[in-house]
């Protein structure tokens, strides 16, 4: 047996190939009732494994927030150095279509969530797939919305950089705006295209009906990553696109 | 597991009409000028947005303590950033003339 790992293995013959599914070589020890397959070796239960991998994506997504942390505080940073700057930049953006996508993205969130829930109750795959279709769908619609915008910018000058043309009083502040407005939205879209691939294989295994109310957790971490962006939005909106609504 | 817990579909609707409440809110009242309480105000929806969003549909709302501890020093250290950043850019002007 050339092929057998279990050669190699100091031990009885029929020692089982230590690379072969963990879970039939795992001493039963608590086992009043079966292993569950996703069950990996290093947990006790799929509690503790539910709530590692839950535990980890927060720890994650708390790099995240210092990741964003550093432009909203060069945010903050620019803003206190030309408050009139940024009004009169924050103007010539699009309030309804910020607005728009806002909402948008709440929608998302809320399918997002109800996704996670058709998963917990056990509901088939095909439905918890039309959650996260929905939410695809969603999401999609915000890159689009955000695609004409960024044209619009394009349109009208409003990139920074030596084509950047600014008519207001306050042109340098106005261009430091735009620098962050497209630095901002820019790394909140990717992570947006980013949510979409992870969305694109969670769909794909939710038809597969791998998620039940024993093991959902791809599905709860996926939403976790999810609503995080859409936090991040929520705080980006205001800050960008209604500092200037009451000017003018 | 710490997100066990099946919250009903209706707290999902209530907590997406408050979201949608707070977004036409904070439109409603960046229209007014309100002075620098514009931003008191902006600042105040989107942390209550913010938080209806990480209690319930992020779950934390059923977590273990652990959970609680890990999301809160995030936001602690963003706090620490802003403010000793901050404190540092806001007073550097008043000891301009006192250093020499």
């Amino acid at each position: 047996m050339p092929d057998g790992n279990a050669e190699h293995f100091p031990g009885p013959i029929h020692q089982p190939p230590l690379v072969a599914n963990v879970d039939a070589i795992q001493p039963h020890e608590h086992a009043e009732h079966a292993h569950h397959p996703r069950l990996q070796h290093h947990f006790d239960d799929m509690a503790q494994q539910a709530e590692a991998s839950t535990l980890g994506m927060w720890v994650f997504l708390i790099t995240e927030i210092m990741f964003f942390g550093g432009l909203f505080m060069a945010y903050l940073l620019y803003r206190s150095n030309s408050p009139e700057g940024f009004q009169e930049a924050s103007h010539h953006l699009n309030v309804t279509w910020g607005a728009v996508n806002t909402i948008v993205l709440i929608v998302s969130s809320l399918t997002m969530a109800l996704a996670v829930r058709a998963a917990q109750t056990d509901q088939p795959g095909r439905t918890q797939a039309a959650w996260i279709a929905l939410t695809m769908l969603f999401g999609t619609a915000f890159l689009g919305v955000k695609a004409i915008e960024y044209t619009d910018k394009f349109t009208h000058h409003l990139v920074p950089g030596p084509h950047f043309r600014w008519e207001g009083h306050h042109p340098a502040a106005a261009e430091m705006f735009y620098s962050l407005y497209f630095c901002m939205t820019g790394l909140h879209a990717l992570h947006m295209i980013i949510g979409l691939g992870i969305m694109t294989w969670l769909l794909v295994t939710a038809l597969k009906d791998r998620y039940d109310s024993d093991y959902y957790t791809p599905v709860e971490v996926a939403g976790l990553y999810w609503h995080f962006v859409d936090i991040v939005w929520i705080f980006l909106f205001p800050l960008l696109y209604l500092i200037g609504a009451h000017a003018a | 597991m710490s997100a066990d817990h099946v919250a009903p579909k209706s707290l999902y609707y209530a907590v997406f009409a408050a979201l949608i409440v707070g977004t036409l809110l904070t439109y409603a009242a960046a229209r007014v000028d309100m002075g620098a309480l514009n931003n008191v105000v902006m600042l105040t929806i989107a942390l209550t947005k913010a938080l209806l969003v990480i209690l319930f549909f992020m779950h934390v709302r059923w977590g273990t303590r652990l959970t609680w501890l890990v999301v809160a020093s995030g936001f602690f250290w963003l706090l620490i950033l802003f403010s000793i950043t901050m404190t540092d850019f806001l007073t550097r002007g008043w000891i301009a003339g006192s250093l020499r």
